[in-house]
């Protein structure tokens, strides 16, 4: 068993996904078979290489601090689920 | 049994750029709810951010401001958590390799030096602001905040007391003013920090159980919330239980904080690099090029004050201990005051004004230049010491006017016409004859009183030294 049934409970909770315990099942052994494979890795010897942490060797991508106009509001609230005083309006959330 | 009090604090600074972290919109405090923003700054799907190069070039100066190694390679990552305020679901931030680390400031208290550690300054975006209505079920959100870049400074677990954080939190506010990378505007919440704190018998070699506590929004009610925690947590060990790793929130209102999180529910945030952001090399070039733009900080001001310009330890690092009132000291030179004349009125006058109208240095009506005219009108002669503290008055309260028009429209100009001032000390003396004869009966101090009437008579307006010549004249004859 690559991965435990509370496994898969914790990280569909963290990423707010409510799982049948048929979906449960299935993304144990999807997530156990991607775990197994990733296992490949572990029999390259990797002492003395530095850890990457992107796959593309560009690095300094970045731009100068001049503002431009924003976006419409209009527009950009368009995707809101409801629109209240030119705020997105969301269930009330206090932590 | 005595308890040494353990503080480690982590600052939030919103940098003063011009647009915000990953996006070209304005970097700005306040506006219309949500028009500060873009798809990417309200986390549209398939945008791509691209980093502000200031954002870097602020954190560096910062670090170098602070003592910090520079590091030569740094990475963004993603911190997971699901929240309103943060539309993209993440927050970019630095996970493990933050562009300054291993730095430190040395604060000066009451007949010690504490050096604390500065474990690492690294840079990510601030949140949005989210507005919850007191009886519907909605919570408004305001993306404006949202993206604007940040840099939190992190310090090792070497304060011990409230009154060395407060210290602390001055001192680095300060350096982050003279180095112009934030404004630092507390109501604004542009320095914000959180407090970690644990207590531990006293000679202990161990840290105890620490706490986390947020929502502290000043450095009045950080020093409230640590004097509280220090409190709670001596209670709860002294009743012989233990203190539990949480996370609390401060109440300032009701000056007692509330469990916010334990342990056992901590977020889990799941940081991995952002593919969508390239890595952060940065060179020795880089590094020296931001050091040449670093100003002479508030320790280097100091050392040269009490050089250059033989001012007092304690006057030296009064002045320097605000960006604003060092800039009115130096300004005020600049326009011929001498350096003594300058700190007096800052250290005194100017001070006592500020602090009763709860007014911060950089928001001072008036500049160097008026406080130089002040003074230059002082030595000519034209007021004395104690009208210019009047005229300081309404230099506070008429920023408009030049200190001299100020004199002049007021008709405080002192009065140096020996003639005018020997007719009212001539009439004092008539009006006295008791003081007059105590005095040729040897009892100096009436000298004190006949000087008082004269210059009463004068309405405070004549020149102190004609006064004291005339009268001695008169009454050695």
């Amino acid at each position: 068993m690559k991965i435990t049934n509370d496994e898969i409970k914790h990280v569909a909770r963290l990423a707010r996904l409510y799982l049948s315990d048929e979906e449960e099942k299935r993304m144990e052994k999807d997530l156990g078979a991607i775990l197994t494979f990733m296992d490949k890795l572990n029999n390259l010897d990797t002492a003395g290489v530095p850890q990457t942490a992107h796959a593309v060797e560009t690095s300094n991508v970045l731009r100068e601090d001049v503002a431009a106009p924003s976006f419409d509001r209009e527009e950009l609230l368009k995707n809101a689920p409801t629109v209240e005083d030119g705020c997105y309006s969301v269930p009330k959330v206090v932590e | 049994m005595n308890y040494e009090t353990v503080i480690g604090l982590e600052v939030h600074s919103e940098l003063a750029t011009a647009s915000k972290a990953f996006c070209s919109c304005e970097n700005k405090f306040g506006g219309e709810p949500n028009t500060h923003c873009c798809p990417v700054c309200s986390g549209m799907p398939g945008v791509l951010p691209v980093l502000n190069k200031k954002v870097v070039e602020f954190c560096i100066k910062a670090g170098l401001a602070t003592n910090c190694s520079i590091t030569r390679y740094g990475k963004q990552d993603r911190k997971n958590y699901f929240y309103p305020d943060l539309p993209k679901a993440y927050q970019i931030s630095q996970y493990d390799l933050p562009i300054c680390h291993s730095g430190y400031i040395d604060i000066k208290m009451d007949g010690y030096t504490r050096r604390v550690r500065i474990t690492r300054i690294h840079i990510e975006e601030d949140a949005g602001k989210l507005v919850h209505s007191e009886f519907g079920s909605s919570t408004l959100v305001d993306y404006n905040r949202c993206g604007v870049p940040l840099i939190e400074i992190v310090t090792e677990p070497d304060i011990r007391s409230s009154a060395e954080a407060y210290v602390f939190l001055e001192t680095l506010r300060n350096i982050l003013m003279y180095i112009e990378v934030s404004d630092c505007k507390m109501q604004e919440g542009s320095l914000r920090c959180d407090v970690n704190l644990s207590v531990r018998p006293e000679g202990s070699a161990e840290y105890g159980t620490r706490c986390e506590m947020k929502n502290v929004n000043s450095f009045s009610a950080a020093v409230r919330a640590m004097d509280y925690e220090r409190v709670r947590q001596i209670e709860l060990l002294s009743s012989g239980e233990e203190v539990s790793q949480e996370t609390r929130r401060w109440d300032d209102e009701k000056g007692m904080s509330a469990l916010m999180r334990t342990k056992e529910d901590a977020q889990d945030y799941r940081y991995f690099p952002d593919p969508d952001l390239c890595a952060i090399v940065i060179d020795d070039e880089w590094v020296e090029s931001i050091r040449s733009t670093l100003p002479e900080l508030p320790e280097q001001k100091k050392e040269r004050y009490m050089g250059e310009l033989s001012l007092s330890e304690y006057d030296a690092e009064f002045i320097c201990a605000k960006k604003a009132l060092a800039a009115l000291f130096d300004d005020a030179r600049a326009a011929g005051a001498s350096a003594k004349a300058a700190a007096n009125w800052i250290m005194s006058d100017i001070s006592k004004i500020l602090n009763d109208s709860e007014t911060e240095p950089e928001d001072s009506p008036f500049g160097g230049k008026e406080l130089a005219e002040l003074i230059s009108l002082i030595d000519k002669g034209t007021i004395s010491g104690s009208i210019a503290k009047k005229v300081l008055k309404k230099m506070f309260d008429n920023p408009q006017k030049s200190p001299a028009q100020i004199v002049e429209e007021s008709g405080m100009v002192q009065i140096s016409d020996e003639g005018a001032i020997r007719e009212i000390v001539l009439k004092v003396l008539n009006d006295n004859p008791k003081s007059v004869e105590d005095y040729k009966n040897g009892k100096k101090a009436a000298m004190g009183f006949l000087v008082g009437q004269t210059m009463r008579a004068l309405r405070g307006q004549g020149n102190p030294q004609l006064i004291n010549k005339l009268l001695s004249e008169e009454l050695d004859k």
